[in-house]
């Protein structure tokens, strides 16, 4: 059933492991950071990753992808959270080409996805407007105008917002916040006029954008999808977000324990390593017990996407659940386990718990995600 | 995959046609199974006949080897007859130690006599099983037990007290560990013998817990003979099966959902009712949510870890952390029924409550994180042997 590996998702596993430890370790996050680098993640890289199939890894050969699936793409995210890799996977290589696959039209398709596949193209999902994720709740604007549509409204927690070459924007269309029907989805030229874009740097050194648009117009072959009926569609990119997040975080996570785990055996108080007291102990052995839990979660999320079950919503919100309360955990141990150093930039402990802040609440955060198990259950 | 067609449509026309209707409700506790052995008395005509049915198909026992009493099957159809059972709510035809313990152990540690002995009857339900282990100066650390066992030259004798003993009063047989050389360090010098319960010098004394119940008793050995050909493995090397028992039960405890095998959201939909189709208590809401969470992950870590072993990876420590945190769980499971019941759940006695099943039944789930090694001593062993903590 998709929870143990094959062969072949071990070697996929494996090779990410190798490819990022080498060419993407935390320590690049620090220079981007440190260097105040402009993109905020290395162009380099992502060039190295769309050799690799990453960045096609959902997108079909037809169309210039490597079309490996769902469960090696968690894979790669999981290697990617190990490393703290900052790219542009989640944006462009997860949400974009899922908006495209399930959205788009054949030109469309034909248009943007080698284009992904290749590394050539950063995109971006334009959807968040408040505090907390809540897509029903769209407020931004598209009116019909002339031959297309003019876009209003203002946009945040726009990932890679600031250096995307091209935006999926959900906007309404018609009936009032608080509702799916009624949202479309649009391909936007950030450089269209009316677009205002702030880089926002957050607190796990990545960035995203804040984006106001002011009469924005697009045309009609913008629309990405149906009219009205981009709720759909938007439900696929974002459980899409949510599946590749909770395989990030089981990384982001299970590489948090690893340092803390590795440090207690070593740092000695009172004569003896601190490893040696039970307090330690047991509080690693339950973390140890969670994060086991969590890969199996994960795992089952992964392979109900690739089987497109539409009863993937489902295991994608379980395991999103379970991984923000449990990666959060483990940064929150890691940093109290460490001692002083946890508080320490020079640690790396300090950037696994930013990260896994920012990551939990992408895309919902646990209790968001119970709140929507308990209501697709019926209770 | 189409041979598994065509044995899912023969289970499912047996099933059909052989499971009473009687058997297809859900048991009300662990009171409702059906155990088995020479003192046991059947509740129904229909619970006789179920197990009688099943057993003759060997299917009490359904991966167990044909002329040992079981069915034969592969893992793959036992999983097909697992589902069609459940599909249609059938109840477990029998439940025992033999079944679950003795009976791996056997089969991988016994001799083909010993096999050919023990395990048909535990198939067919005639033979009761209970397991020997904790004493009173053994429990979390097992092998610090004293119960004496001498070689006298055609038999064993046996003296010392057991504690914590399954259904001892129920049981017909019992599969214990004893000290076969006191000179040895603790782990070494303990064997594996099995004997009957009405051997003269066995007597087992029921303890009565705080749910009121009594499934555990005390059980003494005052000169107690047993045959030397019942001894399982080779003299002095019982632990190495006592270990192997000990992850299998491990897996037994921490894969116990307990009687009501339902989602935890449908028990307390069911108890507390929904209003706008919403549980009405937002905290609860979310508990239950949480719970069924870490439920739904838990059962496919259970799978998952299974399935590794299957591939040849150990589950070793492992059976720890699934043990730990399966009872943990159950501990919560019961904590939200309870608090979802109310006044209700707090009846002790009544048939309206049927005699405070649920409160007993809550107060029986407090063990599960003590019995088989308690959390903490899980937590030590994850610690050792998984993290490699050092001093521990």
């Amino acid at each position: 059933m998709g929870l143990v590996l094959t062969e072949e998702e071990k070697m996929i596993s494996e090779m990410a492991e190798g490819f990022f430890a080498d060419k993407a370790p935390a320590k690049q996050l620090r220079e981007l950071r440190d260097n105040r680098d402009e993109t905020g993640f290395n162009r380099g890289l992502w060039g190295e990753m769309a050799e690799m199939g990453f960045a096609g890894v959902l997108i079909d050969e037809e169309h210039g992808g490597s079309n490996m699936g769902f469960m090696e793409a968690g894979l790669i995210a999981e290697q990617m959270g190990r490393n703290l890799t900052a790219s542009p996977f989640i944006s462009t290589a997860i949400l974009a080409a899922t908006a495209l696959n399930k959205g788009g039209s054949k030109e469309q398709k034909t248009e943007w996805l080698p284009k992904i596949a290749s590394g050539e193209t950063i995109m971006a999902l334009a959807l968040e407007e408040g505090r907390k994720h809540n897509p029903a709740a769209t407020n931004m604007s598209a009116e019909r105008s002339g031959n297309g549509f003019k876009l209003n409204g203002q946009k945040g927690m726009v990932i890679d917002g600031h250096v995307a070459d091209q935006y999926i924007v959900v906007a309404r269309t018609s009936g009032e916040a608080g509702n799916m029907d009624g949202l479309t989805l649009f391909l936007v030229d950030p450089k269209t006029k009316g677009i205002a874009i702030e880089r926002t740097q957050m607190v796990d050194s990545r960035n995203s954008a804040r984006i106001e648009f002011e009469d924005v117009e697009v045309n009609a072959d913008a629309v990405l999808g149906e009219v009205d009926k981009g709720g759909d569609v938007l439900k696929a990119i974002v459980n899409a977000g949510k599946a590749a997040i909770a395989a990030e975080l089981l990384g982001t996570g299970g590489e948090a324990f690893r340092q803390t785990t590795d440090y207690i055996r070593e740092r000695k108080q009172f004569g003896v390593e601190v490893g040696s007291f039970q307090a330690l102990q047991h509080r690693s052995a339950h973390l140890y017990s969670e994060l086991e839990i969590c890969r199996s979660a994960v795992l089952m999320a992964l392979t109900a996407m690739d089987m497109d079950a539409t009863g993937s919503e489902l295991p994608v919100a379980m395991a999103k659940a379970k991984l923000g309360s449990v990666s959060k955990l483990a940064g929150l141990e890691g940093v109290q386990m460490h001692g002083g150093v946890g508080m320490t930039d020079e640690y790396d402990i300090g950037l696994y718990l930013k990260r896994i802040r920012v990551a939990q609440e992408l895309f919902g955060d646990a209790n968001y995600q119970m709140e929507q198990i308990a209501s697709m259950k019926g209770y | 995959m189409s041979d598994f067609k065509e044995f899912r449509a023969e289970v499912r026309d047996w099933l059909a046609e052989n499971c009473p209707e009687e058997m297809r409700t859900p048991m009300s506790g662990f009171s409702d199974a059906c155990w088995g052995g020479r003192k046991f008395k059947f509740e129904s005509k229909a619970q006789e006949q179920w197990m009688r049915r099943m057993a003759e198909k060997g299917w009490t026992v359904p991966t167990w080897p044909k002329e040992y009493g079981g069915g034969g099957l592969s893992k793959e159809e036992a999983k097909v007859l697992a589902s069609e059972m459940k599909r249609i709510k059938a109840r477990s035809p029998l439940s025992s130690f033999g079944i679950w313990m003795l009976g791996p152990a056997l089969l991988k540690f016994g001799t083909h006599e010993q096999k050919l002995e023990h395990l048909p009857p535990i198939a067919r339900g005639e033979i009761r099983w209970c397991q020997g282990y904790s004493e009173p100066g053994a429990g979390s650390d097992l092998a610090a037990l004293q119960t004496k066992c001498e070689d006298m030259g055609d038999h064993f004798l046996i003296n010392g007290q057991k504690v914590w003993t399954s259904y001892a009063d129920k049981a017909d047989w019992i599969f214990c560990l004893v000290r076969t050389d006191p000179k040895a360090k603790k782990h070494e010098g303990i064997s594996f013998v099995l004997f009957d319960m009405e051997t003269p010098g066995v007597e087992a004394k029921p303890i009565k817990l705080i749910s009121g119940r009594s499934p555990f008793c005390e059980t003494f050995f005052e000169d107690v003979k047993a045959h030397k050909h019942n001894l399982v493995g080779e003299l002095n090397k019982g632990w190495t099966i006592a270990k192997y028992l000990l992850t299998h039960e491990r897996e037994m405890i921490g894969g116990m959902g307990g009687d009501d095998m339902r989602p935890i959201s449908e028990i307390v939909a069911g108890t507390v009712g929904l209003v706008d189709g919403k549980l009405p208590d937002a905290m609860l809401r979310a508990k239950v949510a949480e719970a069924e969470v870490d439920e739904w992950s838990y059962m496919l870590t259970m799978q998952r870890k299974l399935a590794e072993a299957k591939a040849g990876a150990s589950l070793g420590a492992d059976s720890s952390m699934l043990k730990y945190y399966g009872t943990e769980l159950n501990k919560r499971r019961y904590e939200l029924m309870m608090d979802a019941a109310g006044h209700d759940g707090l009846e002790w006695e009544g048939a309206r409550s049927n005699d405070g099943d649920l409160a007993r039944t809550w107060l029986r789930t407090k063990g599960n994180s003590i019995e088989g090694g308690t959390s903490e001593v899980q937590l030590n062993i994850i610690s050792k042997h998984i993290l490699r903590m050092p001093g521990a």
